[in-house]
């Protein structure tokens, strides 16, 4: 039933697409972060947080494949490779939902904090920097560590403009000795081995951060 | 604004596949999360044991690799080749039915240990317990995650393009290859299409979720249809935990 000899040619092929696979989640997380803490920031600014939220809105409520293959497609006949092209859309789609946590970690700063701010009378940069932040995102560390799961399951969908992460290779491979199953099955397994381990990091830093 | 004046009815009939993706999965899932997601609350070792591995699996690996693998992997195990909807449905649903039987074993534990004590001292049978008194406190916890999830299946059921199912993604990529418009009307008039089922979708949550509490006798402020427009201070929002 299990080819042995298929599985051979398959590991090494995977796991060169797990490296894209791993680049795509790191680069656009790392992209989500920044992007996403620089909104929920700006969205307190009236009038321009108003746009910002509604075009957030948009980005959070439409698939993230259509958005993929909608830039992919505009950028057209550019040289941008599609590697970079998935590591842009995917931190931009996701910063709308970092933001959102960001968001939730600033609203949970007492009060108290930002008038003694205002009594030292620090600048805004201080304020920020100092004091609401590393209080704020302590906070929301286990919430945003979900985050990066999420995306690392999402960079299959890189498949859909031929970025060759670990499903395209699969597909490739399974198509050429026309063996599907164990090339999929492989592909779930691999997804299995990250995400459960990681799935236990996150539980225990929410022990460690969520409880203060 | 032309082109989709013109050729409407296709991307109706996509929206329509995607509707139908959206509503079979969420029934699999919610299925899928109520049994497990209950069988994960019970003193027996062996239940929980059946709980964790199910939501560990599912929520693991990938839709799109649950997709391909119900989609080509499954046919030649078994031979037989399932419906090409079909089979994205069952995907859909036990990636999602996975998330979902989190919710439901953290919404029953949520519920305040006295009033399971309380059916116990009135020996109320196991059942009647959670029908009557565990499940209607635990479901109102339930529906804003529950809410969340189901924008989340809308927009993961894209998807599906990939294997084949004409759903609105794939008649926006069909008009592209065809060169029907350009790439950004296409494509916009898709995302519009998915923005505009994802609030439809919002605001049903949001009218369950006040039947929920009605029923148990927090009656939302100021009442009206109009306040579901508004954004409640906690509930549903789009997006959320995963």
């Amino acid at each position: 039933m299990w080819d042995v000899e298929f599985t051979r040619i398959l590991i090494p092929a995977l796991l060169s697409g797990l490296w894209v696979t791993l680049q795509a989640t790191v680069f656009g997380y790392a992209l989500a972060l920044v992007l996403g803490l620089a909104i929920a920031i700006v969205r307190r600014v009236p009038v321009v947080g108003s746009a910002v939220f509604v075009v957030m809105e948009f980005v959070r409520t439409t698939p993230l494949l259509v958005q993929l293959v909608f830039i992919f497609s505009l950028s057209g006949l550019s040289q941008v490779s599609p590697l970079v092209i998935g590591i842009v859309v995917l931190g931009v789609h996701y910063s709308a939902y970092t933001a959102e946590v960001y968001r939730s970690g600033i609203e949970g700063v007492a009060k108290g904090q930002w008038e003694a701010c205002r009594a030292l009378s620090l600048p805004t940069y201080r304020v920020w920097g100092a004091v609401v932040l590393p209080q704020a995102i302590r906070k929301v560390i286990p919430a945003l560590g979900n985050y990066l799961i999420a995306m690392f399951k999402d960079t299959p969908l890189l498949f859909a403009i031929s970025v060759p992460e670990m499903l395209s290779v699969a597909n490739g491979l399974g198509g050429q000795y026309f063996r599907f199953f164990e090339a999929f099955t492989l592909v779930g397994v691999a997804f299995l081995v990250v995400s459960v381990p990681s799935a236990v990091i996150i539980r225990r830093l929410e022990r460690r951060y969520a409880a203060v | 604004m032309d082109f989709f004046v013109q050729r409407y009815p296709l991307y109706l009939e996509g929206a329509w596949v995607t509707i139908q993706l959206t509503l079979g999965g969420a029934a699999l899932a919610f299925v899928l999360a109520m049994v497990v997601g209950t069988l994960g609350t019970l003193q027996n070792r062996f239940a929980r044991a059946v709980a964790t591995v199910y939501t560990e699996v599912f929520r693991g690996i990938a839709a799109l690799v649950l997709l391909f693998w119900t989609t080509y992997s499954l046919p030649q195990l078994t031979g037989y080749e399932l419906d090409p909807m079909f089979a994205a449905i069952l995907a859909l649903g036990l990636n999602l039915g996975a998330y979902g039987a989190e919710v439901v074993r953290a919404s029953i534990n949520a519920v305040p240990r006295a009033q399971v004590e309380a059916t116990i001292a009135l020996n109320m049978t196991w059942w009647r317990r959670m029908r009557l008194v565990v499940l209607p406190q635990a479901w109102a916890q339930m529906l804003p995650t529950f809410g969340n999830q189901v924008i989340e299946l809308m927009k993961a059921t894209a998807i599906v393009s990939i294997v084949g199912l004409t759903d609105l993604t794939k008649v926006a990529q069909d008009f592209r290859a065809s060169a029907a418009a350009d790439t950004f009307t296409v494509f916009f008039a898709a995302l519009v299409l998915y923005f505009l089922i994802a609030q439809v979708l919002i605001l049903l949550v949001r009218i369950l979720e006040r039947r929920a509490n009605r029923r148990l006798g927090r009656v939302p402020e100021g009442g009206g249809l109009l306040a579901l427009l508004r954004p409640p201070s906690i509930g549903t929002t789009t997006g959320g935990a995963r």
